[in-house]
């Protein structure tokens, strides 16, 4: 049940309790990583979302769990786990999509069968490795308490290589997810752009899911993405719009839920879906 | 193997689960909703565990949760279809709540070991009791049927909904009755193969159908064959090594199915466009 103790430690004195986050070094590493990841998550969501790739992405993002999990299994450091399912995804991925009219109910068979395979195999190796059950939610829902130094600084060059990459690739990118027929006509390479892009989602979702699981880094790519383009149609303003609503729902959300007994993930994916909903309800009163 | 109760239990309730899911599943390729059955399949794992949280018997909030969520989602869109970007959004939202549930869950002692949240989200085909497997046969058998008698309008509406309609066939209408039959399916099915995993249970075996089988009705039956056979199939794995947990063995079945289906049509494919050539 909710209780009056959800929230133990809160003064009401909001700048005690911010200064008050930056007490431990697992919260610091935690807002450093969270910065990192939203970074990124707000333009590759916002990409994903123009190249209307959501159930990819989603697939993508599962597909991170079977990764960590079998890297434990065999010993490994989760990070290579993380990011070797993810390259595996991708290309299977990528096989999947031949990027012609008419397979779209094909390719989304495909792409879910993938999907549930992928989980599939997590179990196993989750049943295999008897290290189970905390785990097991660590990995889906996310935890932010065990993050390192490293891990954060890890990610925020994961981010920082990210970013580098999408800027050199943005004006083509758009292009061909905007109008791909006229992309090809005009010599833009869409088949290799098409499988970066999948590449560079897996490295964001491997990056993200390390923060909110593999089930909730969704919230953070397609949710503001979307509220960014209920606001505006233009590029540069919606990438910025949706990397701010990204970076404002993690801190925030980290920040409630290190005051709070429940988890840093249920507060990112409802301060996610609040912001949503909002730009729904205003296009409509703008529109009447 | 049939010497043990739960595993005749296992095997009844997987026979008709494994048809219902094919039987949805085929439909639901056809129309090109993977995706929302996907949304419907994680949404399962949420009313379970707020079920769970609030003391209720699980299964009460696995069917009201993707029923729910199925009505919601066929009343978002005008033709009972909602883009992927807001189902993406909602489910998201969705599965952040289910996060929270399972947190109130884990700490109310019931499930303090966290057991009961890993059976939602991955199955617990083997521990079915006499009850459950007869519940999920009735679900099953109820779900097929209603399937079956709005199929021919259905198959039509899917294929053309601008002629459907304009011969008076209520395509909206038909189109949010199926998305609750959907729900309703994987709520059942989320008790045998789990929130995660229903997913493969439902595409595969429909995709490798639609690849092999041009006849609806051919394609619709060995969709339910298929989906059948994979649950068996897991089932016998599973028995015979048991590390191996029956839902893995399931949906890799299932998965390895539709990888020879498209195997076998692109090589059709192939072969045809060779004759046509040398013709």
């Amino acid at each position: 049940m909710l209780t009056s103790a959800a929230f133990e430690g809160l003064s009401w004195n909001l700048w005690a309790d911010i200064v008050g986050l930056f007490d431990f070094p697992f919260m610091v590493h935690a807002l450093v990583a969270g910065t990192a990841v939203a970074l990124v998550a707000g333009p590759v969501g916002w990409l994903m979302v123009l190249r209307r790739q959501t159930f990819a992405g989603h697939t993508l993002s599962v597909i991170s769990f079977p990764g960590a999990a079998g890297a434990a299994l065999i010993g490994l450091p989760l990070g290579i786990g993380y990011f070797g399912a993810f390259a595996a995804g991708a290309l299977a991925l990528s096989g999947v999509s031949r990027g012609d009219s008419g397979t779209e109910s094909r390719e989304s068979a495909a792409t879910g069968t993938i999907q549930a395979l992928a989980l599939a195999l997590g179990l196993l190796f989750v049943s295999l490795y008897h290290g189970l059950l905390n785990g097991v939610s660590g990995l889906l829902f996310g935890t932010f308490l065990g993050i390192t130094s490293t891990q954060a600084a890890v990610l925020a060059l994961i981010a920082f290589a990210a970013l580098a990459l999408l800027t050199v690739a943005w004006r083509p990118l758009v292009f061909a997810s905007i109008d791909t027929e006229v992309a090809r006509a005009r010599g833009v390479p869409v088949r290799a752009l098409s499988l970066g892009f999948l590449l560079l989602l897996g490295l964001t979702v491997a990056a993200t899911s390390q923060i909110t699981g593999a089930l909730l880094v969704f919230a953070l790519l397609v949710t503001p993405a979307a509220a960014a383009q209920q606001l505006t149609a233009r590029p540069m303003l919606g990438v910025a719009l949706a990397t701010g609503i990204a970076l404002a729902v993690t801190w925030i959300g980290l920040g409630l839920a290190y005051y709070s007994i429940y988890p840093a993930g249920f507060f990112i994916t409802s301060l996610a879906f609040l912001v949503y909903v909002s730009t729904r309800v205003r296009s409509v009163v703008v529109r009447a | 193997m049939f010497a043990h109760e739960f595993m005749r239990n296992a095997f009844v309730a997987g026979t008709f689960t494994g048809a219902a899911c094919g039987l949805v599943g085929w439909f639901l390729v056809l129309r090109a909703q993977v995706f929302a059955g996907d949304a419907l399949s994680h949404v399962a794992f949420t009313g379970a565990l707020a079920a769970a949280a609030f003391g209720i018997d699980v299964r009460i909030g696995l069917f009201v949760a993707t029923i729910v969520v199925a009505l919601g989602m066929g009343g978002l869109g005008e033709r009972a279809k909602a883009d992927d970007v807001t189902i993406g959004t909602v489910f998201a939202w969705i599965l952040g709540l289910g996060a929270l549930f399972m947190a109130i869950f884990s700490r109310s002692g019931a499930g303090a070991d966290g057991a009961a949240a890993i059976h939602v989200l991955f199955g617990s085909i083997l521990g079915l009791s006499a009850t459950d497997t007869w519940i999920a046969v009735g679900v099953s058998l109820a779900a097929m049927g209603a399937l079956l008698a709005i199929g021919r309008p259905l198959i039509f509406a899917s294929l053309d909904p601008a002629v459907a309609a304009a011969q008076g066939v209520r395509v909206g209408l038909l189109g949010l009755t199926f998305l609750v039959i959907l729900g309703a399916t994987a709520a059942e099915a989320t008790q045998a193969v789990g929130a995660l995993l229903l997913l493969g249970l439902v595409a595969a075996p429909a995709a490798a159908a639609h690849r092999l089988a041009r006849n609806p009705y051919r394609s619709l039956a060995l969709a339910a064959a298929l989906a059948v056979a994979g649950v068996w199939g897991g089932l016998a794995f599973a028995y015979a090594v048991p590390r191996v947990p029956p839902s893995t063995a399931i949906i890799v079945l299932a998965s390895l199915v539709y990888l020879a289906a498209a195997g076998m049509d692109a090589g059709f494919r192939g072969e045809r466009i060779r004759r046509a050539r040398e013709a």
